[in-house]
């Protein structure tokens, strides 16, 4: 029973024979003699300074939902996306090789940290990326930032990770609760959706949206007539569709995600909510849940996104080439699995060193500039601040396609979007607003 | 308006009604249960999965092979019942002489296959079957908008899990049936074929399953996991009502389904677990279930 | 249900007539435990006390499954309640020994199985089953509301702090010494716990209540604190494993936790005191090496595979068929 973690699934990448050698030497003996090459790694961080990869090698750990709830919104289809970055960086760093390893979290907090603990342990790892359900991203950047490596979290809703949770060693990439609340009930109050009722999912994430959107409602003129918190997950709405009726809200907003949402959205057609003079605002919605629904059930629901395949040319011309290799348009959590690793890999090559604080500097400095994000910003807390687009589901006439399903309304900067340094519970920026 | 704790009498009549078809759906599942435990005394744990597969045959049947709704209520069952009926010559049948426990763990290990299998196929997101042109729609009760289809599944769960309790319990054909589980080696000697019993009635049991499922199709997004925090719920309904009792099943799960559809209006957060509060409290005063005869 | 475990009690008897010389079961015990020793420094630590905490926890399981003949499918409520209040307190109070933060866990799991126990004992076989699921899905509810646990989001960052103030529970090394000390201590205190009068009367309980119950034994305080025993052990693995992921989650209060438990005992050899210890290493380092594979999505898959063939043919479990191979062997010899 050897706890030997086979790096698997590697990446085209052609290292040197010589530092195959030195690294599989190295890692023999610190598995032999821990201690001292625990010193020995301590001399050497100590002697070359910052600026080298360390093993020869950069390793890129790719942890998500393999099989569970989150596999069609992250799962395979983003360890393409991070192998399509790497191929596309040429499978190595200034002659060193990249190596990509990934892992399935089954969205439970104790295995992503167990794996994650692991890699950094065994694989002197450089990059965890993926992170999907907030409960593991949080447990992970714990360990993170106590094992001093770099994190990009590219799945995760909480706007607690850059907020409360904030730590120097990871960056929340494509969206969170917060502008997810501000880009669609902002809107939707402004065209005169003044009066909520709200179906929560009854757990931290829900609360938490919950709370976002309650505070931006009211914040413009409208009021929350009712809420309901559901269990999760759930599997029958019509009770709560039946109260959501009898309440005479205006809108009926979904704080909630995955098949929660889908669930909600079924359940609200088959009662007529809409025809009834109601309308629905489901404010965490991907691509893969709308394909899921059909576009008969979800037509007409605005929601926002941190990215659409058909926006422009370049994002249409890379979404062919991962059609074409997974037989499914890419979601936004995909898209930034690809941008984010790639942007990485652009540091690591400036800096020629995967030493974390100074990757993690230099990914700072650089705009973020690519099919994903146009003049991206990596802020102290980590949030990667980036345009956000409000988005309508297509009628099935008006669809020209399978995953041809949004129009898109509106265009909202970055820096409206996402919450504000000043309001940042963040220890980093605290008080520097 | 009438107001009963706050609610308006309007909106507790509407909740009640949800209940019911709710409950219809924890009848007919708990009733195949109860069928398959109370004559092989078998836990099925797969009975989630099986539901499930009823489901998914539905949709890939309506995708591949055209297949319509109506057709499929009427196959479907048939299908998975038969591979029902495979498992239970393949498998259950070699630890039938066992303890009870051999059997729900048997079970279970199936249901992560079929689970694990369907997941790696046709990933987790699920998937809209489409309601039927003729069933689609709905009319206004006074109280609410009642959906068409909903009211046809209330109806149509109602009819059958009626005729299989007239079929096992006021038939020739039950009557054998309860009799071979009573006795095997006598009615076996009266010249009635008993192993043969035993697989149709595993089989009819995984049909009930395959024909919920069927009829959930449109109702829920088809996913790989859909029985499986369903089958729980389920189990507490059986055990609430008497393992193995027919009628027992039927009217718990009714009755379940209402004291769910009340919690949602009184407790939202507490709807998931209302069964089991109930499941403790019976299984404390009536240790044998509400229907159940003392073993 | 259960396997005799002759041959531990053969050596267990022929090591009370002559205590000097080695039994063949005294040189296997020995010899893991030397193995115990030296496994960290071959292996991943980590890795190696999360093995650990679930043979502690399949151990406990089993002694109810095994040496009472009680299924409970609700044991992760017990492993959850230690996990959760050695997380709490371990968190809130910074500085706190972690001797008391896993002694309180433990504690909380006692209290509730003192609860759980009075409740189900009064049931059997396949109602027992279902009334321990119930109570805790019931657990379940109440951890996904509490508020202290911090719902879905789990509990993080627990310190591992400082044993007796003088070794660093940091070090990996030093925090696998302390969890193997806690194993052993538990599983010598099970193996004594199955070998004493007490054990021998849940044995009796097992195989015919009926007969225990008319021989003048009161059998449901003896179930009673048997589970209780058992509640406590799985908090106490609970509580320790919190210590060595430093967090506890959901995942551990749900039903599939109680149902891989089962299946660890199972593929081990349920009533076999080394079975939970072979199987949770293997279902664990199975998990392991395919969550890094090709087959990584097929786990679930595999595992039911395993439950399937386990029922069907090796219902003894591996330690159980070794127990039986080795017996008849010894029998064919003193022929």
């Amino acid at each position: 029973m050897h706890a030997t973690a086979n790096a698997s699934r590697k990446v085209s990448c052609k290292p040197s024979r010589l530092s195959r050698h030195i690294s599989s030497a190295l890692r023999v003996r610190r598995r032999a003699l821990p201690l001292s090459a625990a010193l020995l790694g301590t001399l050497l961080s100590a002697g070359v300074a910052q600026a080298d990869i360390s093993d020869d090698t950069v390793k890129i750990g790719y942890l998500a939902d393999m099989s569970g709830t989150y596999r069609d919104l992250a799962g395979p289809g983003g360890l393409d996306a991070l192998k399509m970055a790497v191929e596309d960086f040429g499978g190595s760093v200034n002659g060193k090789p990249i190596e990509v390893l990934s892992a399935d979290d089954r969205n439970s907090a104790d295995v992503g940290a167990n794996t994650v603990r692991g890699w950094i342990d065994q694989q002197n790892i450089d990059m965890v990326g993926g992170l999907v359900a907030s409960s593991v991203s949080i447990a992970v950047t714990r360990i993170l930032a106590e094992q001093d490596t770099l994190g990009i979290v590219s799945g995760s809703a909480a706007s607690s990770i850059t907020n409360e949770h904030c730590t120097p060693n990871h960056i929340h990439w494509v969206y969170d609760t917060y502008p997810l609340a501000n880009g669609t009930a902002k809107a939707i109050v402004d065209e005169g959706g003044d009066s909520w009722f709200l179906l929560t999912a009854d757990y931290a994430f829900g609360h938490a949206l919950e709370g976002d959107v309650e505070k931006v409602v009211t914040e413009n003129g409208g009021t929350i007539v009712g809420k309901i918190r559901h269990p999760f997950p759930t599997s029958d709405f019509s009770s709560y569709i039946l109260q959501a009726q009898g309440s005479g809200a205006k809108i009926v907003g979904l704080a909630n995600a995955g098949s929660d949402t889908v669930n909600a959205l079924t359940t609200a057609s088959q009662f007529g909510l809409v025809q009834s003079g109601q309308s629905l605002a489901g404010l965490l919605i991907f691509l893969n849940d709308v394909h899921a629904l059909g576009l008969n059930v979800a037509q007409g629901l605005q929601l926002t996104t941190g990215w659409y395949w058909d926006l422009n040319e370049e994002t249409r011309a890379w979404s062919q080439r991962y059609y074409e290799r997974n037989e499914r348009m890419p979601t936004m959590v995909q898209a930034g699995i690809y941008s984010s690793t790639l942007h990485y890999l652009n540091a690591v090559a400036a800096t020629d060193s995967d030493d974390t604080a100074t990757v993690r500097a230099k990914m700072g400095e650089t705009p973020v500039n690519d099919m994903f994000a146009k003049n991206g910003i990596i802020r102290a807390d980590g949030r990667m601040v980036h345009d956000m687009y409000l988005v309508k589901v297509k009628s099935p006439s008006e669809s020209t396609g399978e995953w041809d399903v949004y129009d898109v309304i509106r265009t909202i900067p970055g820096q409206e979007a996402y919450r504000p340094l000043a309001d940042s519970q963040c220890a980093l920026v605290k008080g520097q607003g | 308006m009438t107001m009963i704790f706050g609610i308006p009498l309007m909106v507790l009549f509407g909740q009640l009604m949800l209940g019911l078809i709710n409950g219809a759906f924890y009848a007919l599942l708990s009733l195949g249960l109860a069928v398959i435990f109370g004559l092989l005394r078998i836990i099925n744990f797969a009975h989630g999965a099986q539901y499930m597969l009823g489901a998914f045959a539905a949709l890939l049947g309506a995708q591949y092979l055209g297949l319509n709704y109506w057709a499929a209520l009427i196959l479907v069952p048939l299908v998975v019942g038969a591979l029902g009926i495979v498992v239970e010559r393949l498998l259950l049948r070699r630890i039938q002489h066992l303890d009870h426990l051999y059997g729900l763990l048997l079970t279970f290990g199936l249901a992560l296959i079929f689970e694990g299998t369907l997941v790696n196929l046709f990933g987790v997101s699920g998937s809209s079957y489409p309601i039927p042109e003729a069933l689609s729609g709905g009319f206004k009760l006074g109280f609410m908008f009642l959906p068409t289809y909903r009211a046809w599944v209330l109806v149509a769960a109602l009819v059958v899990c009626f005729a299989v309790w007239f079929l096992i319990e006021r038939t020739r054909l039950g009557a054998y049936l309860r009799a071979g589980t009573e006795n095997p080696e006598l009615v076996q000697a009266f010249g009635i074929n008993v192993p043969l019993m035993v697989s149709l009635t595993y089989g009819l049991g995984v049909a009930l399953a395959a024909f919920a499922g069927v009829l959930a199709a449109p109702l829920y997004p088809v996913s790989p996991t859909m029985g499986s925090n369903l089958l729980i719920v389920v189990f507490a309904v059986v055990v609430i009502g008497g393992m193995g009792s027919i009628l027992g099943a039927i009217l718990t799960g009714l009755a379940m389904g209402v004291i769910e559809g009340l919690t949602k209006v009184f407790y939202p957060e507490a709807a998931n677990t209302v069964i089991f509060v109930v499941m403790v409290m019976v299984l404390m005063l009536r240790p044998a279930g509400l229907f159940g005869k003392e073993a | 249900m259960a396997v005799l475990e002759q041959e531990q009690e053969r050596g267990a008897a022929s090591a009370g007539k002559a205590s000097r010389r080695i039994t063949p079961l005294g040189a296997l015990y020995l010899g893991l435990f030397v193995l115990g020793l030296l496994a960290p420094w071959v292996a991943y630590p980590v890795f190696l006390m999360k093995i650990l905490c679930f043979a502690l926890f399949a151990s406990a399981f089993n002694l109810l499954l095994g040496f009472v003949g009680l299924l409970s499918f609700g044991h992760a409520a017990f492993l959850a309640t230690g996990a959760y209040i050695t997380g709490f307190l371990l968190a809130e109070y910074p500085g706190l020994s972690p001797v008391l933060g896993i002694m309180a866990g433990t504690l909380g799991a006692v209290v509730l199985g003192t609860l759980f126990g009075a409740l189900a004992i009064r049931r059997q076989g396949i109602y027992f089953a279902m009334v321990t699921l119930a109570l805790a899905q019931m657990m379940f509810f109440f951890f996904v509301q509490a508020p202290f646990t911090h719902g879905e989001d789990g509990l993080h960052g627990v310190p591992r702090g400082e044993l007796f103030g003088l070794f660093d529970l940091k070090n990996n090394h030093t925090l696998y010494y302390f969890v193997f000390a806690i194993f052993v201590a538990a599983f010598v205190l099970i193996r004594r716990v199955v070998h004493s009068p007490f054990g021998q009367v849940l044995k009796a309980i097992r195989e015919n209540e009926p007969r225990a119950i008319s021989l003048g034994y009161h059998t449901d305080a003896y179930k009673l604190v048997a589970f209780v025993l058992s509640a406590g052990l799985a908090g106490l693995a609970g509580a320790t494993k919190t210590l060595v992921f430093q967090l506890a989650s959901l995942g551990d209060a749900s039903w599939h936790m109680s149902g891989e438990v089962i299946l660890m005992t199972l593929l081990g050899g349920v009533g076999t005191l080394l079975g939970p210890l072979v199987g949770s290493g293997l279902v664990i380092g199975l998990q392991h090496q395919l969550a890094q594979s090709a087959l990584g999505d097929w786990v679930s898959v595999i595992l039911g595979a395993i439950f399937v063939i386990c029922v069907l043919s090796f219902r003894s479990g591996i330690v159980g068929e070794c127990q039986r191979w080795l017996e008849k062997r010894k029998e064919r010899d003193e022929v």
